[in-house]
């Protein structure tokens, strides 16, 4: 997997439906883990405990409409990640996760067809510049929304804190004056 | 052409004249709100690096979801965020036993102005739009972010309007529309949307009332969800607020993505509830059949305000709560809590055999105070329903107005108020 080029490779792990809430993701009861790592643990743990236990390092989650809708803990996007996701492709997201996700440095794919046509275990190639995702498999290639210029930098970057990071410290800046 | 209250409030914020739908702004951050998930912000904000806080007037903390601290692992996530807050001498704190669930006690206390960009680290931050702002939720990575710069970047959204009018049906009220339309729209029915509420019907209602379609317009996945800014919103206000406060209001030629128009008394002839395990499953009482209740839920930051616990104490006033339900009410705040005691609503619901839980989220996360047993049924004026919620996969829960609670939980099954509560009848609540 390369985020600098934007290229991702990987095979779907599972293929779910619409409205995957974050309970399904992350249930409430361990929301008291701010341990990142830790979070993989309960990964779908009530719904899907099974998509975690075979889960491979960058193994997409493929899903339907609004996938992460609910609540905005991000320990949802932080146990995809540190259970190994490579990245969700989905027909859309609500947006604290994709903001999560993003943030994090788990990519967030739109890809309104995908889960209509994608089965587990099939390899994908995701383009994020051309903005297609390839089913390898199927030999079909489906369009996707190129990533907006602000969220690709923070992918490059590894996520938020790494970018704010060298911003602010490893530059030697302090915080500066807000400039709206 | 004019602009909506997003694009208004996000046009001021960021500098500019005038910005429009998709178009991505940085904006000044006026409020970052955050309870327990604090110590995640903690966790990122030192990672990042950076010494001190943007401003630390402008973070208010309030824990909620875990309150009194239910586990070692709790007690020692507050200690962390407690002794942060001194650090950085955040001036905005809220301890155990000091407030209550943080979108009751932010505009309780003063800390929420029309106009204002909220973040918090609660998806139902939106809440505030009741009052306003332009408030949403963003995770705890991000916090870290605003409590660094002060600033965020946000797509401006596009805006759905919903006209009310009409009168409401007896015992039918602002949560059965914010549950109807819901279900009509489907949880992504708002997604990435801003929402404006308008119409006599809402501009009838109490803040209360309309911090509950603010609130559950998450729900249909809105980024922020207003209610107007009129007369009775500033009437609340202005004891809590010093300063000028703006009358702010979306053009009258602002442009709309779609315009909902709706009569709540021809539209609700019945209460409205959310069915397991999904917030837009919805369905009008009648259609439910028998639903045996185990536990009634009364609380949260969609119905834990004084009205709702007045509704439920009028219902159950003279009445006992069936043998197979459990009863749980939580006012939402200190100040709720205090006034309900002073009112007779508590000694009321407690003498019908309610439980009283401390002010704060209570079960509606699932993580104490009411915890369900596989198998178990569950009536909730709270604002989820997904798988597990409330405690195990095998639970149910069903979301409703609080008199629809407050019946179910006399009854001892899904019940309207009218089959408790004759006409005719005098009420037993002695206020």
């Amino acid at each position: 997997m390369s985020i600098g080029s934007l290229k991702l490779r990987g095979r779907v792990r599972a293929v779910l439906g619409d409205n995957i809430d974050t309970d399904i993701i992350y249930p409430g009861r361990y929301l008291n883990i701010t341990d990142r790592e830790k979070t993989a643990e309960h990964l779908f743990e009530l719904a899907y405990p099974e998509i975690r236990a075979g889960l491979q390092a960058g193994d997409f989650i493929v899903a339907g409409k609004n996938f992460g809708c609910g609540s905005s803990r991000e320990q949802a996007a932080a146990a995809l990640k540190f259970a190994g996701a490579g990245g969700v492709v989905a027909a859309s997201f609500a947006r604290i996760f994709f903001r999560n996700a993003i943030n994090l440095g788990l990519p967030a794919i739109v890809s309104p067809d995908v889960a209509d046509a994608c089965a587990a275990g099939d390899e994908l190639a995701i383009d994020l510049v051309a903005g297609e995702v390839h089913n390898v498999t199927q030999g079909r290639i489906f369009a996707a929304a190129s990533l907006d210029q602000r969220a690709v930098e923070l992918l490059d970057a590894g996520g938020l804190i790494p970018y704010l990071k060298h911003k602010y410290i490893e530059q030697r800046r302090g915080p500066c004056p807000i400039s709206v | 052409m004019g602009m909506t209250l997003a694009e208004k409030i996000l046009a001021r914020a960021s500098g500019r004249e005038r910005v429009c739908p998709d178009q991505i702004v940085i904006a000044r951050v006026d409020l970052a709100m955050s309870h327990e998930n604090a110590d995640l912000v903690r966790k990122s904000f030192l990672e990042i690096g950076v010494d001190r806080v943007w401003d630390p007037s402008k973070i208010v903390i309030i824990f909620d979801h875990r309150v009194p601290a239910e586990s070692e692992k709790t007690a020692t996530t507050h200690k962390a965020v407690r002794e942060f807050v001194a650090a950085q001498a955040i001036e905005h704190f809220y301890d155990v036993g000091r407030g209550g669930i943080c979108h009751q006690v932010l505009p309780e206390e003063g800390h929420v102005r029309p106009g204002m960009v909220i973040v918090g680290t609660d998806s139902h931050t939106t809440t505030h739009g009741a009052f306003g702002a332009f408030a949403t939720g963003i995770g705890a990575t991000e916090m870290a972010g605003v409590w660094t710069e002060g600033t965020l970047w946000f797509k401006v959204p596009a805006t759905l309007r919903v006209e009310a009018e009409g009168e409401f049906r007896p015992w039918i009220s602002a949560k059965d529309l914010i549950l109807h339309l819901i279900g009509r729209l489907g949880a992504a029915g708002a997604d990435y949307r801003a929402v404006e509420f308008d119409g006599q019907a809402i501009r009838r209602m109490s803040v209360a009332s309309r911090m509950v379609l603010s609130n559950l317009a998450m729900e249909m996945g809105a980024k922020v969800a207003f209610t107007p800014v009129d007369e009775i919103l500033l009437d609340y206000l202005r004891p809590r607020l010093a300063g000028e406060l703006e009358a702010i209001a979306p053009d009258p030629d602002a442009s709309y993505e779609r315009v909902i128009r709706l009569d709540v008394g021809e539209d609700l002839w019945e209460p409205q509830i959310a069915c397991p395990h999904a917030v837009d499953r919805v369905q009008p009482l009648s259609a439910l059949g028998e639903v045996p209740v185990h536990q009634a839920v009364l609380g949260s930051c969609t119905n834990g305000r004084l009205e709702d616990l007045e509704v439920a104490a009028r219902i159950v006033a003279g009445r006992v709560v069936h043998p197979r339900t459990r009863l749980i009410v939580i006012p939402a705040s200190q100040r709720v809590y205090r006034e309900a005691m002073r009112l007779g609503y508590l000694e009321t619901l407690v003498a019908a055999g309610a439980m009283i839980a401390p002010p704060g989220c209570g079960p509606c996360v699932g993580v104490h105070q009411g915890i369900l047993a596989a198998g178990e049924s569950c009536v909730s004026s709270t604002n989820r329903n997904f798988l597990g919620r409330m405690g195990s996969k095998d639970s149910f829960v069903y979301l409703a107005s609080p008199a629809v609670v407050a019946a179910s939980a006399i009854a001892g099954k899904l019940a309207h108020p009218e089959s408790i509560v004759q006409e005719s009848e005098p009420c037993l609540l002695e206020v």
